[in-house]
């Protein structure tokens, strides 16, 4: 197969970038899109050119690690998976492909197709955690938890913190990857004692980070590789309103 | 140089040796922890559990990550579950029974000290993880589920889907966010550790690349705990993830740490198959797979290229429940992995290539309902769909062998020091606790064990006696590491030659492949060790890196990692070629019993080989550690 490429170049953060044209022959339909750009890179190579800077580690849809948008779409056409489980016999032969990165306000851009998302990190850091400290812990079969909320709870865990529900929002929003979080744990009764300072503190931050707000668009829902249902961020903004309504009465 | 490898197992009987251990180690009392300096390579299971405890213990801690975010470590990929001897089955399980497996399993090359109390430690990661908010599989009533893993016959596995890695290593990584929000520990994503360094015969720093800035740094530290994986990609194609390498543990090598049983790798029976030239990796599905699927060949050669269901059952080869009847399809992976191979060599293996073996659905799902197999594997059956189109509830999945795991890595004792004090090494970068081959669900066990239970109460027996000893950033030793670093980038940009990275990589790759894969033999190896040199020293005329040093360079990352194969694929094959029997997965044709099973020779090598690098062109010098075996029973390993 044959594919016309516009690939999204740019040296570093502070110098503007551009899509620039490609062209890659010969690709065999399994070949996968991230072995498709190893191809045109060693290519690059050959002819003296500098390979496209792009992100990726595990390639099997777990590590969260590779993040493109690809033809206007957060990972790709073949939702829900990561862009590295995206095969090209996917696409047609001879079609126009473009590749950018993630666009988000909060993903400043480091190099092509590689983006800064440093700022999930800190959205945990702020109190995406049970505290329990390594020796403390109780007998493990004496938290019963029913079946119904484990599941719940691993659903919402499943998420894999690429960003890509922020690169589908309009608004930029992490609403999703968020909402993931602190459902996980408030499904589960270890999550109580924090329940109420965690999701305050994990919104601020959200925030502060430049982050956008949710006008029930879905666009993430649509594109996460996880499958996180966007039902959590409603029971995002009940945690929070919970939360705050605590807080206000002074509880 | 080095004497008599001490292992320091402490004395007494098995059951209470950890105890006594503990109730005998040197302490560090809460306000002198502040004044010490950890610095933790790799935030995967047993990075990031290190990093965090000892972060909660009042240490100061840095940990560094190639990755761009600690959350992306590859034990993330881990799919199966984790081994833990609860006995919540009441189905016999115990204790002794999870050590006395484990070593088994391991075809009797471990340390019976180190593997019982990685058994006595499993049932604390449970508890530990839970209290996290880890959501482990569960039953109806609330309790926690269990299924059989590979060489068990218990259920004693805790799993959370097909994604049990992800979800243990997210829980890992939660509680390090919550140690560097508290501020004791310092995350440095994006960071590779070059080399080590050595100030008085003792470990105490690292030198760093930020992989984002090319900026080089030195840190010193009053200890240096490694936790950077496995080396299963010195074979290009492996399940391992891409960035995963042995630059930190054979940059230790090379400052005098020892590197223990390089040749013992883990080939997994159940991965996709290879389908092209440019694959860049290959993907794992689960072993867990194996409790409801079958693994079967057409009896006939001539039946290979026909579709599966034109195949009928009395033409069909079970051929792992034909030979291993009380284990069946759950028989060891470096049992069941040969067995693939067999079948492939004998011209019966099936798909593109005949490069693959069935695994089979159709009778769990008429006993169970294609529901319960789509709650049990659900996502690996979408993986698998996605990699190959096709449907595996509809035809069975095809798969083959592939290299996964390593269970050689650097020499430690006891403690988890390596023979440089100060050097700790813990989860798969260490060699200590599977031997010569690791049973299924027992990865995420020892990573855990390691980072939140074995090091943090043996570190301060370390530590005690260090206060104070911590050398300044400006000492000659970092001076010249700094330098040795900067020497050997600026080495690669310069080669400027025409052949790509990954052209090598691929070659070497398949000529270890080749000859120190699944099985080895003294004639392949010997022509293996011929010819890694000529490779090298073709890659040192010929490898093209392009760009400079400082800046956001990803083709001089991998250029300085590939280098490091180059070296460390002559180790594995010298050890290989030394090693003059077979044990677990290390295979030297050579050595099988008539079945073909490996054949042991205990008389001679039941011992630990750890290698230490000689300076200027000698060979690596071996250094025995003879195993003992107080309680278990040596065997020919019996899964029939």
């Amino acid at each position: 197969m044959n594919f016309r490429l516009k690939i999204w170049r740019q040296p570093n953060a502070n110098t503007p970038g551009k899509l620039t044209d490609y062209e890659v022959r010969d690709i065999s339909p399994n070949t996968s899109f991230l072995e498709m750009l190893d191809i045109l890179n060693e290519r690059l190579l050959e002819r003296g050119e500098e390979p496209i800077a792009f992100d990726s580690d595990c390639r099997e849809g777990i590590c969260g690690t590779c993040a493109l948008t690809v033809n206007g779409e957060a990972h790709g056409p073949d939702h829900p998976g990561a862009v590295c489980e995206l095969y090209m016999r996917k696409f047609s032969d001879g079609a126009t492909i473009i590749i950018e990165p993630f666009r988000v306000g909060a993903f400043p851009i480091v190099k092509d197709l590689v983006i800064d998302r440093s700022a999930l990190d800190r959205i945990v850091q702020a109190g995406g955690f049970i505290s329990a400290r390594a020796g403390s812990a109780p007998e493990a079969n004496s938290i019963l938890i029913p079946k119904h909320n484990a599941d719940l709870a691993m659903e919402a865990a499943a998420c894999i913190g690429c960003g890509a529900c922020a690169a589908a929002c309009p608004n930029g929003s992490a609403m999703l990857f968020t909402a993931a979080k602190v459902s996980h744990l408030s499904f589960l009764p270890q999550g109580h004692p924090e329940r109420e300072s965690r999701v305050l503190k994990m919104v601020r931050v959200m925030d502060a980070e430049g982050f956008g707000n949710c006008t029930n668009t879905y666009e993430c829902e649509a594109v996460c590789p996880a499958e996180i249902s966007a039902s959590f961020i409603a029971k995002l903004n009940r945690e929070y309103a919970r939360a705050a309504l605590q807080r206000s009465a002074g509880e | 140089m080095i004497g008599t490898l001490d292992s320091k197992i402490p004395p007494g009987p098995l059951a209470q040796k950890w105890r006594s251990h503990r109730d005998h180690s040197r302490l560090v009392s809460p306000n002198n922890r502040r004044k010490f300096e950890i610095v933790v390579v790799g935030s995967g299971l047993a990075g990031g559990s290190a990093a965090a405890t000892l972060g909660e213990l009042g240490y100061r801690v840095r940990c560094f990550c190639f990755q761009d975010s600690a959350r992306r470590a590859h034990s993330i990929a881990a799919q199966g579950g984790i081994n833990a001897a609860k006995n919540y089955q009441n189905d016999g399980d115990s204790v002794y029974r999870l050590f006395h497996d484990t070593i088994k399993g391991g075809d009797f090359r471990s340390r019976e000290a180190n593997v019982y109390r990685l058994a006595e430690i499993a049932n604390n990661i449970i508890d530990q993880c839970v209290a996290q908010g880890v959501p482990f599989a569960r039953e109806y009533g609330g309790l926690l589920a269990n299924r059989s893993f590979g060489g068990a016959q218990v259920s004693r596995t805790f799993y959370a889907r097909g994604q049990t890695g992800q979800q243990l290593l997210l829980g890992c990584y939660q509680a390090l966010c919550r140690q560097i929000a508290a501020g004791t520990v310092r995350m440095f994503p994006q960071t590779e550790m070059l080399d080590l360094v050595i100030v008085e015969g003792q470990a105490k720093g690292i030198i760093t690349r930020s992989l984002r800035s090319g900026k080089i740094d030195r840190l010193p530290a009053d200890a240096v705990v490694l936790a950077t994986g496995g080396y299963g990609n010195v074979f290009y194609l492996s399940t391992n993830a891409r960035g995963c390498n042995v630059t930190a543990t054979y940059r230790a090598y090379k400052r005098g740490a020892l590197f223990a049983n390089p040749s013992f790798t883990q080939i997994h029976p159940t991965c996709i198959p290879v389908t092209g030239e440019h694959q860049s990796k290959l993907t794992l599905m689960s072993e867990s797979l194996r409790n409801d699927g079958r693994v079967w060949v057409p009896k006939r050669k001539e039946d290979r290229n026909k579709s599966p269901g034109e195949i009928p059952e009395q033409d069909r080869d079970y051929y792992l429940e034909r030979k291993y009847p009380s284990y069946g399809n759950l028989a060891p992976r470096d049992i069941s992995s040969r067995a693939a191979k067999e079948v492939c060599d004998e011209g019966r293996g099936v798909g593109p290539g005949g490069r693959g073996v069935y695994l089979d659905f159709a009778d769990a799902i008429k006993r169970l309902g294609e529901n319960t197999i789509h709650e049990r594997y659900g996502n690996l059956f979408e993986v698998y769909e996605k990699i190959t189109g096709e449907n595996a509830y509809k035809v069975p999945m095809r798969i083959y062998p592939a290299v996964h795991y390593t269970m050689g890595g650097l020499w430690v004792d006891y403690d988890l020091m390596s023979n440089v004090p100060g050097l700790f090494v813990i989860g798969e970068a260490n060699f200590s606790d599977h031997g010569a081959n690791r049973l299924g669900a027992s990865a995420l066990m020892q990573g855990l064990a390691d980072g939140y239970f074995v090091l943090p109460n043996t570190l301060p027996n370390y530590l005690a006696g260090q206060m104070g000893k911590r050398p300044p950033p400006d000492s000659p030793e970092f001076r010249e590491a700094e330098e040795d670093v900067r020497l050997r980038i600026e080495k690669l940009l310069k080669v400027n030659g025409r052949r790509s990275l990954d052209s090598f990589h691929r070659e070497l790759g398949l000529l270890l492949w080749e000859k120190c894969g699944m099985s080895r033999h003294e004639k392949g190896l010997r022509e293996a060790l011929e010819k890694i040199p000529e490779l090298r020293e073709q890659f040192w005329r010929d490898v093209r890196v392009p760009g400079s040093e400082e800046d956001f360079n990803q083709s001089l990352e991998r250029a300085g990692r590939v280098a490091d194969f180059l070296e460390f694929a002559e180790l594995m094959c010298l050890d290989a070629l030394e090693r003059d029997e077979s044990a677990g997965a290390h295979f030297r044709e050579e050595h099988q019993t008539p079945d073909g099973e490996a054949l042991r020779d205990d008389e001679n090598h039941a011992a630990v080989f750890a290698w230490e690098f000689q300076d200027s062109g000698q060979l690596p010098k071996l250094h025995r550690e003879p195993l003992h075996f107080e309680t278990v029973h040596l065997a020919q390993r019996s899964y029939k």
